[in-house]
């Protein structure tokens, strides 16, 4: 089964999930990666890994991505090389290109894929769906090939040098109708870096109110923790984003990891679970953080956390 | 300038769960439905911009007639006029196909979408629709300058890790909605009872074209190890919790 893995990259560096496609990649067939770039070449060793037999260059004018030029030149790979299986991350680029090109060529398309299997010449896909609580096998009949987006952090890194062949690709792209300007640098507070935190008592959604948040700042100092969140307290201004763990926040792995009212969201989960120990408090037993946990409670978060108080 | 705003009802499933006899999803009776939380933002940005720049605020979804709650409860928030497209799929190329036609007789100048539905999560239908109406497309948008009159307009992206990719587009485009670009508001009881009242224009699909996927077996996932759950009074957790902190933290 032949594959095409598009690499990502932003300000001249490989993006982690590139590797992660690899690894999914290898395992289904031989493998083509895509570099897409101003400069392609300067990308090329990054990806010349064990399981890779070809890199496939495509020149392209702008200098970060811009996904009409992208989709451009993914549809020209496509018809180019025939892949069976198109494997991107399931990422902010792929989101604003992938499904496109994918409904334009008549592709089976899914995203947020975290499993793949082969049967016979037919591929099958595993994802999720209502809060990652139930899982779906998904299958493509009568498609000649598919693009699917899968889930970052799920498949490990591929290692190991390659000897793939290099080639280039010409595709000529219309002008892009969206122009990219400038990557702007997350604004740095001089707020606590929770990326260093060896314990990190973490609050999401249920903790409910703004008012809540002094409570468990009060408890986290107590126990000796460093207070993090979830997107939505960040979304609603009650903390500012140097507090955020997940995908658009920050990547954590304390020794400790302790979540009050977080339902475990893929783009939460994506930010946290190489933590060393996992602790979970929620009323929904089904909720999806405790996939990851290694210990949870079925309970009301300020019950609990009245009693922690006392323990400190 | 007018504004459209792709509205998905979600579905939401609570600590039970059995599926339908023929396996492909869950049963309706466990499932709570609610605003998709991304599409209440794309609403409030559309409603800014009509303040701003006068104009119009139409809502789109593709569900059934229960679909409707969702349209009702973005009416309230102010939106002008609703549709709601009868009987189509989940995935997304189906639904983008069913939207595709009735948002381009709107010739709208900015259709909204959310990033993704928190039910299905695929942040897909957006850039299929955005394909499939041939408009200019952006991403997980958390900020929109737009300019009344102007070709274009500057759009801010959310990458990984924080990092913004600022964007010119040209207009009109399909934009997808990220949560934090604003502050969705609360709609109160006088417009959420004139909404229910308001008529909603209701369209057929006109169906077609390969789905993006079949789902051939939905289940419940093997959990693996799973969390050890600890059970006991709020006294009796907190006491482990403590105990399992200290023998982690040394
Ligand atoms: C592109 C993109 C990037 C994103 N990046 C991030 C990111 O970096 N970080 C992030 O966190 N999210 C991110 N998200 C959002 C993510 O999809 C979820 O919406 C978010 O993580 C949900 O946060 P939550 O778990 O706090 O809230 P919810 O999902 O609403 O969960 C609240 C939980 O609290 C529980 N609860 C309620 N009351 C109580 C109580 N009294 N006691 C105990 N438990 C209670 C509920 O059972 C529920 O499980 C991103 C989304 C997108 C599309
Ligand atoms: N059935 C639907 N009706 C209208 N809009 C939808 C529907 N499904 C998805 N959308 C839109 O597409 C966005 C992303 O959904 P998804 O691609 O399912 O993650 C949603 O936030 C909506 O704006």
């Amino acid at each position: 089964m032949s594959v095409l893995v598009v690499a990502e990259h932003l300000r001249g560096q490989i993006r982690d999930v590139t590797r992660e496609l690899i690894t999914a990649g290898r395992e289904l067939g031989p493998v083509t990666v895509a570099v897409i770039a101003q400069d392609p070449g300067s990308l090329v060793d990054a990806v010349n890994i064990d399981g890779v037999t070809e890199i496939v260059t495509v020149t392209i004018g702008a200098g970060e991505f811009e996904n009409d030029t992208y989709q451009a030149a993914v549809e020209a790979l496509i018809a180019d090389r025939k892949p069976r299986v198109t494997l991107l991350g399931f990422t902010v680029n792929s989101m604003g290109y992938g499904p496109a090109a994918a409904v334009k060529l008549g592709l089976g398309f899914a995203s947020d894929v975290h499993g793949i299997a082969l049967e016979g010449d037919a591929v099958v896909a595993t994802r999720s769906f209502y809060g990652s609580k139930v899982n779906a096998e998904l299958e493509f009949p009568g498609a000649e090939g598919v693009m699917l987006l899968l889930r970052p952090t799920v498949w490990s890194p591929a290692e190991g040098v390659g000897d793939a062949s290099v080639a280039a690709l010409e595709v000529v792209a219309a002008p892009s109708r969206a122009r990219h300007r400038e990557v702007v640098e997350a604004t740095t507070s001089s707020d606590v870096d929770i990326t260093q935190a060896d314990f990190l008592l973490s609050i999401g959604r249920g903790i409910g109110d703004k008012e809540n948040v002094e409570m468990f700042q009060e408890l986290a100092a107590k126990m000796g923790a460093t207070l993090s969140v979830s997107r939505p307290l960040v979304d609603a201004g009650w903390m500012p984003s140097s507090r955020q763990v997940g995908q658009s926040g920050k990547t954590v792995k304390p020794s400790v990891y302790l979540a009050f009212g977080i339902s475990g969201a893929v783009q939460h989960l994506a930010g946290m679970k190489a933590s060393g120990t996992i602790i979970a408090i929620n009323t929904d037993p089904e909720a999806a953080i405790f996939n990851v946990a290694q210990y949870g409670a079925k309970a009301d978060l300020f019950d609990v956390a009245e009693e922690l108080e006392k323990l400190y | 300038m007018k504004t459209v705003v792709c509205i998905k009802q979600v579905l939401q499933l609570g600590d039970e769960v059995e599926f339908t006899d023929d396996g492909l999803d869950v049963d309706p009776d466990y499932l709570d439905p609610a605003l998709n939380e991304w599409d209440s933002f794309a609403t409030e940005e559309a409603l800014q911009l009509r303040e701003r720049l006068g104009g119009e605020v139409v809502l789109v979804t593709c569900g059934s007639k229960a679909s409707e709650a969702a349209l009702r409860r973005c009416l309230a928030m102010g939106a002008d006029r609703a549709i709601r497209i009868e009987g189509v799929d989940r995935d997304p190329f189906s639904v983008a196909r069913a939207l595709a036609e009735v948002v381009s007789a709107e010739n709208a100048d900015l259709v909204l979408c959310g990033v993704q539905s928190s039910d299905a999560v695929q942040a897909a239908t957006g850039t299929a629709l955005a394909e499939l109406l041939d408009l200019p497309r952006a991403a997980v948008v958390t900020k929109v300058d737009y300019d009344a009159g102007a070709r274009t307009a500057v759009v801010d992206r959310e990458l990984e890790g924080g990092l913004v990719d600022r964007v010119e587009i040209d207009t009109p485009a399909v934009l997808t909605i990220q949560t934090g670009i604003n502050e969705p508001r609360y709609a109160n009881l006088r417009a959420i009872k004139q909404a229910e009242q308001v008529e909603i224009d209701v369209r057929n699909a006109a169906g077609g074209g390969a789905p993006a996927y079949r789902v051939r077996k939905m289940f419940v996932p093997d959990r693996g190890e799973g969390a050890e759950m600890i059970d006991g009074s709020p006294a009796e957790i907190a006491a482990r919790i403590a105990s399992i902190v200290k023998e982690r933290l040394v």
